[in-house]
């Protein structure tokens, strides 16, 4: 018996995978399954009825309006994502891309409704605000990876840090006597004029809402970052750093050059997180602006399994359950229903996906020991 | 009267492999009993088993003629069995006394008897002469001293049945013998040793009975006069043993590798190199001797430039790579074989191909500019696995689902790709089996012949000294000698490598 | 701290490996430290740097981050990180909430604890039964667990009396004690504004006036746990699945079981930590915990993964919290007092040979101090970031002391290894 490769086992092995995938649209439907089972649960325990929730959240969904608000929920979620798995994939947790987001958009729109970019033509003036913000998070973000590299701190403790610190820092600039201007009682900064704006897109069926136009830059950031990862060096490297630093230190990668540039990555596409509201919809920063986008990034890219498509469905997924929840309040159920079927979804997806996962190490394992006749009990050889 | 330890028909399967088969083993008490097979044989799992650290599908275990099942190590301790890890099962940061009472904690009013615990490991140690102070901490002690805690915890447990596994395997030749001489003793005293091992002559001169393990299964019982190494070897392998040798010398005059004053530091400030300085030539295998611990990782870190040197000239083909990353390395054609594959030589949850672009990710066939080549990269592995030998049903399996021959197969076929200079290769046939164990050797034999230059660390002597053109000693982070592999024993290469005996330098 | 990646940068022990600093060295830092204190309000006259109030309110806000860190110590102890401390405050703060108004402050208390040892047990099931990342199971915990809290207020508070959609009706508080006689006294040494004298006087005054019954439990806790991971089989066990649970696997020890009772306990802790802030505000509010439980972890950093350490960081952490509300002048002062925590470990980093680390510590502290002087008032809002530079500067600057039990945050797996 050699190495070689009977057609019929390589026959077999496709097969297989088309079972692997099959196994990895398991865990995910599996875990939403279960989610459902335990708000179910809760609901009935707290006698509300779960089929009257059902209606009102898929009547509210099936309106257009509410399906724009997702789509923009769900575009913010993407790029917060993105830019957790980003870390993800090479064992790196940027546990800060909230507090990235945040200080980013919020010194992002002071620039952008700054008075002397009126003059500016919009398109500069766009690209300006995009690339401030990205630089303050890659900046943001760059510290905890430069205190990693230079002095070996756990980014899980620094950004969190960073987090917090990130809050007091919004709430010292957006201040009347710093970046803010006070509106009646609505501290905000200026407001960024019709030239620093993108334009919705228009969506069917509604005039009330319109789709966010940087939903196009969320999108090529995930044909990006889809293309870096599976087809260049640089995310081969990152990979490999992902799956064993020391086998990646042996094989040549730099591995403190990695962490520090991916740390900057992350933090760059955690700055663009605020852009399509920014620009899109709010066109200020106020205390009104959504916060904790950063976390739903962590728990989207989970669901997601680190995959730019796995991603978009997932936020778009979590775009709808937090869009249509807002009606349920006025049902008489808390709509915090929704935050927990949220995070139970978390949870048991990330069980369900280390099960499958141990499950097919030992297929694939059992498949080559079959392969191999490795299987089979050796005959007894006699003494 | 009853056997110590009796093994019925055990069998134990992993997926996709049988680790055990129908394996069955009668120990008398009182007698150091042998357990023999390659690497991969079983051995571990069956120890294991008897441990009640794997449970198996079938088969009964049998402790003083009673039937014992265990459903983990506290069942197997309480029936008297103990078991010394190759691999030390030591907290580095709780003490001597800690690591010893785990477990099994002497107590007084609710809380842990420190003065108990430490009169009586002082009294078990001085017993035994094992010179164990209670209240040090683990990361202070030596490895040698870290053996000894190992087995004062079994003692201490009041075991009459110890295992141990491949106890030889980080001892010089000297301390083996310091350690058959503590086995007798043990045995004077009653007790029962199972000792793993697959080196035979080790076997053949302390134990009483021998079991042989051939492919998960027990094959024969022999008594050590009735049986020569070379039968035994049969009997392990189903043939006679690859001896690992050179054929004539291939030794060029051009040198690839130059180290001068290499000297590197440790955390904590400590010389763990201390001004290396060595040569290898091209078609020359350089062989480095030592215990581990003694400046080997550090050396092949600081050449593969891992870890900065302080001080020191490292020199490849004239041109000084100091500088130079571990990458640019190895585009200059540095090979490298790590000692622990899983942790340094692949990817173990990515594919074959992907393992084979690990390490060459800048080079053709793996890259096309900043691009992966995947289509090169699965042409060039499909090359490596019938070149090499690898057995696996596709490329797009993971590493992890290949045995450890055949991983360390492909990286072998990996490292030779490209065309390299200079192949470090650190324990390049640690756990494998003996087919790929020959495989390996012939590799490099035939790499040398094409003028490669080779630094070759192993632990087993036999293979240093049949393998190498020149060894140099290394102890205590310094090169102390150079033995001439034709003239040495692994005798006096254990003497060198413990600094007993400097005569042969 | 976790199993991510070590980028290889070296944070062995320093060279003196592992000396323990003898409890005498502690008292004579600690008085060294208040010595310090006490000069800096003499220079800049900001008296409530030591009064008793400030002494009081630094109390009360302690409390709870001492027991977050106390949770995080002991999960930590046993190798797994618990950045799930904040959501299991939460559930915590609501079971207070919940109990409390109806029953009672310690009910509250009680139901708190069983609360976040429910939170705790989450935690466990799914990183010692399921082994998923101790990061991704505590970050799930932390988006549960605040959902749970805020629907169960809304269902259970929205019509009881008093309470609404966030809030809970009100709590009565636990009881309080002063030490007769002595608290007077006193105070009235604290008038005198002497020079260390006084200092001392309201340190101590605010240590024995009116202290809840709730904090003095907190430190039998603190103290009992010292006890229980040190001194008895059951803490060494604890610890030694932290450390090397292989090791521990390999003698008979059962690992996930004291994982189990770890997490939990640390769980529970916690939850006592909301309840706290719940019985102690007179109710359960939404949003209530502020982040306590990532100040809990990092006190628990601060000190080093100790008992004594923590409750200092916790101290330390509470008193600028305490700052926040007090006098603008004392909350400037604190520049000052960071300046020379700063210069202070500038000297130490520089003899012990880490120049480009004192360095460092000395440009900041100057920083610090040239702050202070050019300025006239802290802007409140960045007090509340105190805990978190402070906890990134040590990190950053003192981290070749910190050392971490060796297993922490990585994955076990019974039977897979050896």
């Amino acid at each position: 018996m050699t190495g070689a490769t009977p057609s019929s086992q390589i026959e077999k092995h496709r097969r297989f995978s088309a079972r692997a995938v099959l196994l990895g649209l398991a865990a995910p439907v599996g875990a939403l399954v279960f989610a459902a089972l335990v708000c179910t649960a809760i609901l009935v325990v707290s006698k509300h009825s779960p089929a009257d929730v059902v209606d009102s959240m898929v009547t509210s969904a099936k309106r257009p309006r509410t399906f724009v608000i997702a789509l923009n929920n769900a575009t913010n979620y993407y790029l917060a994502a993105v830019a957790v798995a980003i870390g993800f994939r090479m064992n790196l947790f940027n546990i800060g891309v909230d507090g990235q987001y945040r200080l980013a958009a919020m010194l992002a729109a002071a620039l952008a409704g700054a008075s002397f970019m009126d003059g500016l033509p919009p398109f500069l003036r766009i690209a300006m605000t995009i690339i401030a913000a990205m630089a303050v998070g890659a900046a943001w973000a760059g510290i905890a990876g430069f205190l990693k590299v230079t002095r070996g701190v756990s980014e899980v403790i620094s950004t969190i840090m960073l987090n917090a610190i990130a809050t007091a820092l919004v709430a010292f600039l957006l201040n009347p006597n710093r970046l803010a201007v006070l509106t009646g009682n609505d501290i905000h900064t200026p407001e960024i004029t019709a030239g620093g704006q993108v334009p919705g897109i228009p969506y069917p069926g509604t005039s009330s809402a319109t789709v966010h136009g940087l939903i196009i830059v969320a999108a090529a950031v995930g044909v990006l970052y889809w293309f870096v990862l599976a087809r260049t060096r640089f995310g081969f490297d990152l990979k490999a750093t992902g799956l064993s630093e020391s086998a990646a230190v042996a094989s040549g990668v730099n591995v403190k050059k990695m962490v520090f540039l991916s740390m900057l990555l992350s933090g760059g596409v955690a700055g663009l997180v605020g852009m399509p509201e920014l620009l899109g919809g709010a066109h200020s920063y106020s205390l009104n602006f959504p916060p904790g986008i950063g976390f739903i990034g962590i728990a989207v890219a989970l669901l997601g399994r680190n995959h730019p498509v796995g991603i978009a469905f997932a936020s778009l997924l979590w775009g709808i359950l937090d869009a249509s929840s807002n009606g349920l309040d006025v049902s008489g159920v808390p709509k915090e229903i929704v935050a927990i079927m949220q995070g139970v979804i978390v949870l048991s997806v990330v069980v369900a996906y280390e099960l499958v996962r141990r499950y097919r190490v030992r297929l694939e394992q059992n498949e080559v020991g079959r392969a191999l006749g490795r299987t089979q009990v050796p005959e007894a050889v006699s003494s | 009267m009853t056997n110590a330890v009796q093994l019925t028909g055990i069998t134990k399967r992993f997926p996709g492999v049988v680790a055990n088969a129908d394996v069955n083993i009668t120990v008398r008490p009182g007698t150091v009993h042998a357990i023999v097979g390659e690497n991969g044989a079983g051995k571990s799992t069956l120890m294991k088993i008897l441990y009640g650290m794997q449970r198996p599908d079938e088969g009964t275990i049998q402790v003083d003629g009673a039937e014992v099942s265990f459903h983990s190590p506290a069942d197997a301790i309480k029936v008297g069995i103990g078991m010394v890890h190759q691999h030390f099962m030591l907290a580095d940061n709780l003490t001597v006394l800690e690591n010893v009472v785990l477990g099994n904690e002497p107590r007084a009013g609710g809380r842990l008897d420190f003065r108990a615990a430490r009169a009586k490991i002082r009294e078990i140690s001085g017993s035994y002469g094992l010179g164990v102070d209670p209240d040090r901490l683990v990361d202070d002690l030596g490895v040698g001293e870290r053996q000894r805690v190992e087995i004062l915890k079994v003692l201490y447990r009041g075991a009459r049945t110890l295992i141990l596994d491949e106890p030889t395997a980080v001892l010089v030749p000297q301390e083996v013998d310091e350690l058959f001489g503590n086995l007798r003793e043990l045995k004077a005293e009653g007790l029962t040793i199972l000792f793993i091992s697959h080196k035979l002559d080790e076997v053949l001169s302390v134990a009483d009975d021998i079991t042989v393990i051939r492919r998960g299964t027990t094959v024969a019982s022999v008594r050590p006069g009735e049986v020569t190494a070379r039968q035994l070897a049969e009997l392990m392998v189903g043939s006679a043993l690859p001896v690992p040798e050179l054929r004539e010398s291939t030794v060029t005059d051009t040198a690839v590798l130059e180290v001068d004053g290499l000297t590197v530091l440790a955390t904590d400030g400590r010389t763990v190199l201390d001004g290396v300085s060595f040569t290898i030539h091209a078609g020359e295998v350089l062989g480095i001797a030592g215990v581990e611990g003694n400046g080997q990782a550090e050396l092949v870190d600081a050449l593969m430039g891992i870890r900065p040197p302080a001080a020191g000239v490292v020199r490849l083909r004239g041109k000084d790579v100091n500088r130079l990353s571990t990458r640019h390395r190895r585009e200059a054609g540095v090979a490298f074989i790590p000692e622990d594959r899983h942790r340094q030589g692949m990817l173990l949850e990515a594919t074959l191909w992907e393992n084979r672009v690990l390490g060459h990710q800048t080079r053709v066939p793996n890259a096309r500019g900043p691009l992966i080549d995947r289509r090169g990269a699965k042409v060039d592995t499909q090359r490596i696995v019938h070149e090499y030998d690898v057995r696996t049903p596709s490329i797009d399996v993971v590493a992890a689902a290949l045995s450890g021959g055949n991983q360390q197969k492909l990286i072998v076929g990996r490292e030779m790709s490209g065309n390299p200079v200079l192949l470090i290769a650190s324990h390049p046939t640690r756990g494998v089996d003996v087919g790929a164990q020959a495989a390996i050797w012939e590799h490099i034999r035939r790499a040398r012949a094409e003028h490669l230059a080779v630094l070759l660390i192993s632990a087993d002597l036999d293979e240093l000294i049949g393998m190498s053109d020149r060894i140099a000693v290394i102890l205590r982070g310094q090169l102390v000698s150079e033995v001439d592999p034709g003239a040495v024993t692994p005798q006096e290469l254990g003497s060198a490598m413990t600094g007993a005996g400097e005569e042969v330098a | 701290m976790t199993a991510g990646l070590a980028v290889g940068v070296e944070t062995a022990p320093p060279a003196p490996r592992r000396r323990r600093i003898s409890p005498t060295w502690y008292w004579v830092a600690a008085v060294g430290a208040v010595a310090v204190v006490a000069l800096v309000r003499v220079f800049t006259g900001a008296n409530d740097l030591t009064s008793r109030g400030t002494v009081q309110a630094a109390l009360t806000a302690a409390v709870p981050i001492a027991l977050a860190g106390l949770g995080g110590l002991w999960a930590e102890r046993a190798g797994v990180v618990n950045i799930g401390l904040e959501g299991m405050m939460v559930l915590g703060t609501w079971g207070a909430g919940f109990a409390g108004y109806q029953w009672g402050p310690w009910a509250g208390v009680l139901f708190g604890l069983v609360m976040g040892a429910l939170g705790g047990l989450l935690h466990a099931v799914a990183t010692v039964t399921f082994g998923v990342d101790h990061i991704i199971s505590g970050v799930a915990i932390n988006l549960l667990a605040p959902g749970l809290a805020l629907f169960l207020s809304k269902v259970y508070f929205s019509n009881a009396p008093g309470g609404g959609q966030k809030q809970s009706p009100p709590i009565r508080d636990a009881q309080h004690i002063t030490v007769p006689g002595l608290s007077s006294w006193l105070e009235t040494l604290e008038r005198k504004h002497w020079w260390l004298v006084s200092d001392v006087a309201g340190l101590l005054g605010g240590l024995t006036t009116q202290v809840s019954l709730l904090t003095i439990i907190v430190v039998l806790l603190l103290i009992g746990s010292v006890f229980v991971l040190w001194r008895t089989s059951f803490g060494l066990r604890l610890r030694s699945c932290g450390e090397a649970p292989v090791a521990a696997e390999s003698l008979g020890v059962n690992v996930y079981r004291y994982k189990y009772a770890a997490v939990i306990m640390s769980g529970a802790l916690a939850g006592l930590g909301g309840a706290f802030l719940a019985v102690s505000s007179s109710q359960f509010r939404d949003g209530q915990t502020g982040g306590r439980g990532f100040i809990g972890l990092a006190a628990m950093i601060f000190g080093n993964w100790r008992p004594g350490g923590l409750a200092t960081g916790a101290g330390l952490f509470g008193y600028t919290d305490a700052m926040q509300l007090r006098g603008a002048d004392a909350v400037h002062a604190l520049l000052l007092l960071l300046c020379i925590a700063l210069l202070v470990l500038a000297v130490v980093q520089a003899l012990s040979g880490r120049r480009v680390i004192a360095a460092v510590a000395a440009v900041l502290g100057l920083a610090f101090g040239w702050w202070f002087l050019v300025t006239d008032a802290l802007p409140p809002e960045l007090v509340g970031a105190a805990p978190y530079v402070v906890t990134l500067l040590v990190l950053a600057l003192a981290s070749q002391r910190l050392r971490m039990p060796k297993a922490d945050g990585q994955v076990y797996r019974k039977g897979e290894s050896g």
